[in-house]
């Protein structure tokens, strides 16, 4: 017993030893961990928005391990406060920093102007300079697919949409939502309730409970907390969920949800900066990307609604499909996109009208 | 428009009303006794994380309700000896506990984001199973039933009772109550712990049964709201119960003219909740003798009397 003991403890002693000195060899070689920095709108608890960056970042880390070193600053306001966080973690020798709300753009941008040698990624916005680069996923992409879903579910033809603010980003979700319910179900339609926040778990339940007392019977969110999920689960409807799979907040009413999956495009720009390769671009990532990606499906969801969804999925991610193709119609019937065209990427990024197929009007 | 719509209407307001009536309640009794206690935000908080915790892990939501409770009255308590003890400003206190309890509860419920109250029995036993009554009466939130009751028991309280005019008097005049041998500490205490016990019990309504989550923040203002309508109802519980209401009237017209197809701006739309509560309470509440009347005097003011 003692013998094995004493050796066990040997070769411990000898391993230890020589991955010390193997470590020491790496260290050499790589320097210290990349310092990589996180701002967040929100708390990573909100099981929104946050909550996916957030599982990016672990993500991040369990990929390059040892090369990099991350700390993040949750419940970050947008303006002044921001560009007082962004300045200490760029002074704290963080050489990359992802600031991951729209309002935190200028920001970014006055900081980055001071510390040249700091790499700057922000999500969702458009200005770039030689140090900070954007990006942001594909999102209409995984609304189009869900829409789908939605069109193929609903038994009332009536699909409802709870809103956040009526901005371009949110107005394209809706419209490729409706276009991809119509796309499969002709008589589908989405209605629209505007909750005015992005983060209100009750007000959100509320709005859709309200368009499911009208007759919906699939709601779906721009918000970001599982609340309308919940309320569908409540009313014994279906919900399409946002940001990541909230399945647990409705297993019986959760059909699929649009996840974003920042984790490899964090990965990515955390290697190239470790390489030397960085450049400020801005990454617009798609399914092809893996950028995001389904929910899985709920057990609710029969064979045929899963082999037509899934194959335009392939067919998205080969870019053999285009949700924003012609023939496109307003609200009025009049054709916006004649057919065949595809809208370009700063015609989507500007959107502000609806398609066809969604109630309502669009308020100013 | 037919019945059943209006009937859903009006559930929803009843949905939308209770927590900020409990919250506004327990406020209320609270301020009647001369304590001005800003932390609503923060109690919530920390009765929806604490009531989520406990029957997530025990499938109880009557356990769950009483740990929000108690959860509530402790953030509650801490309030009252900084207060009374250490005679801090109860404006800063009320503010500090409020942004202790927006970070202890993100911290406590760290772990249950992301989980959801399954095999909860939402059905009070016994009172349930009675058929039609059980079904009409019991079947949904108990705690609707509850707020009103305790609207009531708190009107009557102050209405007809002597420890409400205790409580009066201590708000009114603390030396004077303390010279008639009233203790004026102990009413504080009972007070505001009683405003912190509704607070997270609002809070456990929340995070049980209007949303089964947790989720950071989750109350979205409502402790701010609640206290706002204490104000305006100029420290009067019918007022407090029909602003309560009012505000979740509108806020679910906010929702509902929007499904309609109304074509008015959604962030004009927002605000009508605010600026008809307001408008409405102030008209209420517009003469000054009598707001004069109803309003305690010492409100937020320490009370360095002997202990």
């Amino acid at each position: 017993m003692f013998a094995i003991r004493k050796y066990c403890l040997f070769k411990v002693l000898i391993v230890g030893l020589l991955s010390l000195g193997f470590s020491t060899i790496a260290l050499a070689k790589n320097h210290d961990p990349l310092k990589v920095a996180f701002v967040y709108v929100g708390p990573t608890g909100d099981a929104g928005w946050t909550y996916a960056h957030d599982e990016a970042r672990k993500y991040m880390v369990e990929q390059l391990g040892e090369k990099v070193k991350t700390t993040y600053v949750e419940n970050v306001a947008e303006g002044a406060d921001a560009e007082r966080v962004i300045t200490e973690l760029a002074r704290a020798g963080n050489k990359l920093i992802f600031t991951t709300s729209f309002g935190y753009m200028n920001p970014t941008l006055k900081v980055a102007k001071k510390f040249p040698d700091v790499k700057f990624e922000h999500a969702s916005g458009y200005k770039r300079s030689k140090n900070v680069g954007t990006y942001f996923d594909r999102v209409y992409q995984g609304r189009y697919l869900t829409g789908m879903v939605a069109g193929l579910m609903t038994k009332s033809n009536l699909l409802g949409y709870v809103g956040s603010f009526p901005i371009p980003e949110v107005i394209r979700g809706i419209n490729a939502f409706t276009l991809g319910a119509r796309a499969v179900n002709p008589k589908a339609e989405v209605k629209v309730v505007w909750v005015s926040s992005w983060y209100d778990p009750g007000k959100e339940s509320e709005a859709a409970n309200t368009m499911i007392n009208m007759g919906v019977d699939v709601v779906t969110q721009h918000t970001d907390s599982p609340g309308p999920i919940n309320a569908a689960e409540k009313k014994g409807v279906y919900a399409v969920g946002y940001h990541s799979d909230m399945a647990v907040y409705g297993p019986k009413a959760h059909l699929t949800a649009t996840e974003h999956n920042w984790g490899p495009l964090y990965t990515a720009k955390a290697q190239a900066v470790l390489d030397g390769t960085w450049k400020s671009e801005d990454v617009w990532g798609g399914l092809s990307d893996n950028a995001l990606d389904l929910a899985p499906y709920n057990k609710a969801v029969p064979k045929h609604v899963r082999a037509i969804v899934d194959q335009s999925k392939s067919l998205i991610a080969e870019g053999k499909l285009h949700p924003f193709v012609g023939p496109i119609k307003d609200q009025s019937g009049e054709i916006k996109v004649p057919k065949g065209q595809r809208m370009s990427d700063s015609e989507m990024l500007g959107m502000k009208w609806y398609v066809e197929g969604v109630q309502g009007k669009l308020p100013k | 428009m037919d019945i059943d719509f209006i009937a859903n209407i009006l559930f929803a307001t009843i949905r939308m009303g209770t927590p900020l009536l409990i919250v506004a309640i327990g406020e209320l009794v609270c301020e009647k006794s001369g304590v001005l206690n800003l932390g609503q935000e923060g109690m919530m908080l920390m009765g929806a994380v604490t009531g989520f915790m406990i029957a997530f892990h025990t499938d109880s939501l009557f356990i769950g309700f009483m740990g929000s409770v108690v959860a509530g009255a402790l953030m509650a308590l801490l309030f009252a000896v900084v207060t009374m003890h250490f005679y801090a400003n109860q404006v800063a206190t009320g503010l500090a506990l409020t942004i202790l309890g927006v970070g202890l509860s993100g911290f406590m419920g760290r772990s249950y984001v992301g989980e959801a109250l399954t095999n909860i029995d939402f059905q009070i036993p016994l009172l349930s199973s009675i058929p039609f009554f059980g079904k009409v009466l019991f079947s949904h939130d108990v705690l609707v039933y509850i707020s009103i009751g305790l609207a009531g028991a708190v009107y009557w309280f102050f209405k007809s009772t002597r420890a409400g005019l205790v409580v009066k008097a201590v708000g009114e005049s603390p030396e004077s109550a303390q010279s008639l041998g009233l203790s004026v500490l102990k009413v504080r205490y009972l007070a505001i712990v009683f405003g912190g016990a509704m607070a997270g019990l609002a809070g456990g309504y929340l995070s049980l049964i209007d949303t089964p989550l947790w989720a950071e923040n989750m109350t979205a203002g409502r402790g701010w709201i609640a206290l706002a309508l204490v104000v305006f109802a100029s420290w009067r519980v019918e007022r407090v119960v029909f602003g309560a209401y009012l505000f979740g009237f509108m806020s679910i017209m906010h929702l509902v003219l929007q499904s309609f197809g109304l074509s008015v701006s959604s962030n004009l739309l927002a605000t009508l909740p605010y600026v008809a509560t307001v408008v409405v309470l102030v008209l209420l509440s517009r003469n000054q003798q009598r707001i004069k009347l109803f309003a305690p005097m010492s409100l937020g003011k320490s009370f360095h009397g002997a202990h």
